[in-house]
């Protein structure tokens, strides 16, 4: 299992701020992109500009996911 | 260049108004002969919307984390700097703080460069986001033009340094 956290327009596209998704195995983080687009349509347009962090830094495409990881979906940031 | 006290000796998020103050207290030190310091205030319209409120919301440790990393890195490149952030959460009017940054360094020109780099790469990379509230209703910001279909080929220009999009 692991904690998908979503923020901002992220969390409106998915209509919840955190939910549990079970792996089938070890994924990577553009794996499990794909998966949230595809089980949340809403979310689909706008993949090409999210950003997934995992455990707190900013994933790479190609980094692991395993059970236990906090995912955070991260929408292009407007701090400041 | 100086490994202790760290660099970064303030990066946090406050729900309360921000303190000019604390910000350049905590960048001050003997060998401190300028100190720069950058102020971002809610304005009162973007892109032509009028804005009476903005909510900032961040992913606090994540937030905090990379503001961390910045000014780190940032007095890793720039020997003798110290940086000093505090960001506010929650809901702001029109001409409240949303940040303060500070730089400090032996000469002005240090000064400047770190505290222009702080508030750029918080800008390019720490997880908040902010809402606008006006007369057209809520909006995330930049989130319209994140979507692929009004933006062909568009890509965010992150930077390399985030190495996320794995160019």
């Amino acid at each position: 299992m692991i904690r998908v956290l979503a923020f901002a327009g992220a969390r409106d596209a998915i209509g919840t701020a955190e939910l549990d998704l079970a792996l089938d195995g070890p994924t990577t983080a553009r794996a499990l992109l794909a998966r949230l687009c595809a089980a949340h349509p809403r979310l689909a347009p706008y993949a090409s500009s999210i950003r997934l962090a995992v455990n707190g830094t900013y994933a790479a495409w190609d980094d692991p996911v395993a059970d236990g990881d906090e995912v955070a979906i991260i929408p292009p940031v407007a701090g400041g | 260049m100086s490994v202790e006290p760290r660099p970064a000796v303030l990066a946090d998020l406050r729900t309360e108004p921000l303190s000019v103050d604390e910000v350049v207290s905590a960048v001050a030190h003997p060998g401190a002969g300028g100190t720069s310091v950058f102020i971002g205030t809610v304005r009162d319209e973007a892109d032509g919307r009028a804005v009476t409120l903005l909510e900032y919301e961040a992913y606090p440790t994540m937030a905090r984390a990379e503001m961390r990393k910045i000014a780190e890195e940032i007095a890793g490149e720039l020997p003798d700097v110290r940086l000093a952030v505090t960001h506010r959460v929650g809901s702001l009017r029109v001409g409240d703080l949303a940040i303060v940054c500070a730089a400090s360094a032996p000469h002005r020109g240090e000064a400047f460069r770190a505290c222009r780099l702080l508030i750029d790469r918080i800008k390019e990379r720490v997880p908040i986001w902010k809402r606008e509230h006006g007369p057209d209703g809520p909006y995330w910001v930049g989130w319209q033009d994140a979507r692929c279909s009004s933006h062909e080929g568009h890509h965010h220009e992150h930077d390399a340094e985030a190495h996320v999009h794995g160019k």
